[in-house]
């Protein structure tokens, strides 16, 4: 049997980064982390992700394999305990959409944006961050702990970062976001993430990502 | 059990495209095809797709499946017939899906700043750049998929109309700059599954013209 050797380029506070660990973490596969400056990219970052020049980047057994949600389904394929994908095709791309419009709608256009933003751009990135975030706690609704039910799965590590680093940004944007009285499934659902053990003892500092977001607030304010 | 396909589609959409691609791939042909229009939706379009409000959407036994590369993959999942559209080793897989993901990423929104603008030329050298890494990661191979058309060759053939539209607007040659993608873009064409989902080629042309002239009046 081949040996399996896996290693993850990432940055200490990417949430794309993160899930992918989480999903290596979950599998139980061994794997070795380099650090990267994304600021001051290596070399080796560099031959390794010359398309998108970005982490995570997984190499496993010399295959390279970059962008957060191919490396999740690729790590979900090729190790088999711990599914994260559920079997069911339509139960599949209900994830996957799921997993796109969050990414699309909260993520890069949405909670980091309003954080970062003033005035009216504030406002209309606020509101639509909102009704998008309205939509996930629909699909949370009697789910149960996790989106596909009891067990952690892929949809949950695709919107992980929202329980821990969407209230860094509410707190550096001084914005409110995600009001738990407005988004009972979502809090709790954010609550059963952070402790989940796969996840809880592998987050980013609460104050460092302070320090972090403060400083990048400033320079890409809107 | 009778089966019930439906999509929710517009002619010339390149993203519908790449599903009724898919589903020809596999010998499906028996579904209905309702075509939309996005200043009139339907109040099924509106029911199936409330988030986006979009087409493609497919509807099976009342179940809707929308974002075009997911149907894609849904396909691929459902129907086994023929040969699969995603290889199945998973590191091919994997491969694949990036290349569909770059198509996505990059190709429509560079392609816009070309045909929406008076040809701005960062977005052509961009644009361009973009054809010739694709054109790259083909390298010699018949189809992206190797031997076999697939996944990325699903996604990029549905752009094959707005070559000539890029090239008018963007003022540059396809083949002069990347011959071999160009070359690869004839040979899935003459797969049946994709010449009899190609729009007319002058009806597709005049109607980005139309479209142009109405955001530019805006």
């Amino acid at each position: 049997m081949e040996s399996q050797e896996v290693k993850l380029l990432g940055f200490w506070v990417s949430p794309f980064v993160h899930r992918v660990e989480w999903a290596l973490k979950l599998k139980g596969v061994p794997y070795e982390y380099i650090e990267e400056d994304i600021f001051n990219k290596s070399p080796l970052l560099l031959e390794l992700n010359p398309v998108h020049k970005k982490v995570p980047v997984l190499v496993h057994n010399q295959k390279v394999l970059a962008e957060s949600f191919v490396i999740l389904e690729y790590i979900d394929e090729n190790w088999k305990q711990c599914p994260l994908l559920p079997q069911d095709p339509y139960d599949r791309a209900k994830a996957r959409f799921w997993a796109k419009f969050a990414e699309e709608k909260i993520l890069s256009d949405g909670a980091w944006r309003a954080a970062r933003a003033k005035g009216d751009n504030r406002e209309k990135a606020l509101g639509s961050t909102i009704e998008a975030l309205e939509k996930i706690e629909g699909e949370l609704k009697g789910k149960g702990k996790f989106f596909g039910g009891e067990s952690i799965g892929y949809l949950d590590l695709a919107l992980g970062w929202i329980s821990y680093m969407l209230p860094v940004w509410e707190d550096v944007g001084s914005i409110k976001i995600m009001d738990p009285t407005r988004f009972p499934a979502t809090a709790a659902w954010m609550s059963e993430f952070v402790n989940h053990p796969a996840v809880k003892d592998s987050l980013p500092p609460r104050d460092k990502m302070i320090i972090y977001f403060e400083k990048r607030l400033k320079e890409l304010e809107i | 059990m009778a089966e019930e396909l439906i999509l929710l589609n517009i002619w010339a959409s390149p993203f519908g495209m790449r599903v009724r691609i898919a589903l020809a791939e596999k010998g499906v042909d028996g579904y209905e095809t309702r075509e939309e229009n996005l200043q009139n939706m339907s109040p099924l379009l509106l029911q199936m797709n409330p988030v986006h409000k979009k087409i493609p959407v497919l509807i099976h036994n009342g179940r809707p499946v929308c974002e075009s590369l997911i149907i894609v993959q849904y396909i691929d999942e459902v129907w086994k017939r023929g040969s699969p559209l995603l290889p199945s080793d998973p590191y091919r897989r994997a491969h694949a899906r990036f290349w569909a993901d770059y198509v996505d990423k990059k190709l429509y929104s560079l392609g816009k700043l070309i045909w929406l603008t008076t040809g701005e030329a960062a977005a052509k050298e961009e644009l361009i750049g973009c054809f010739k890494l694709l054109e790259g990661e083909l390298g010699d191979k018949t189809y992206f998929g190797g031997d076999s058309f697939g996944f990325v060759d699903v996604s990029l053939i549905s752009f094959y109309r707005w070559f000539n539209v890029f090239e008018h607007f963007g003022n540059f040659s396809m083949v002069v700059e990347c011959p071999k993608l160009v070359a690869w873009a004839h040979r899935c064409a003459e797969r049946e599954s994709v010449s009899k989902c190609l729009p007319n080629e002058q009806e597709f042309f005049d109607f980005v013209v139309e479209l142009r002239k109405k955001a530019m009046t805006k």
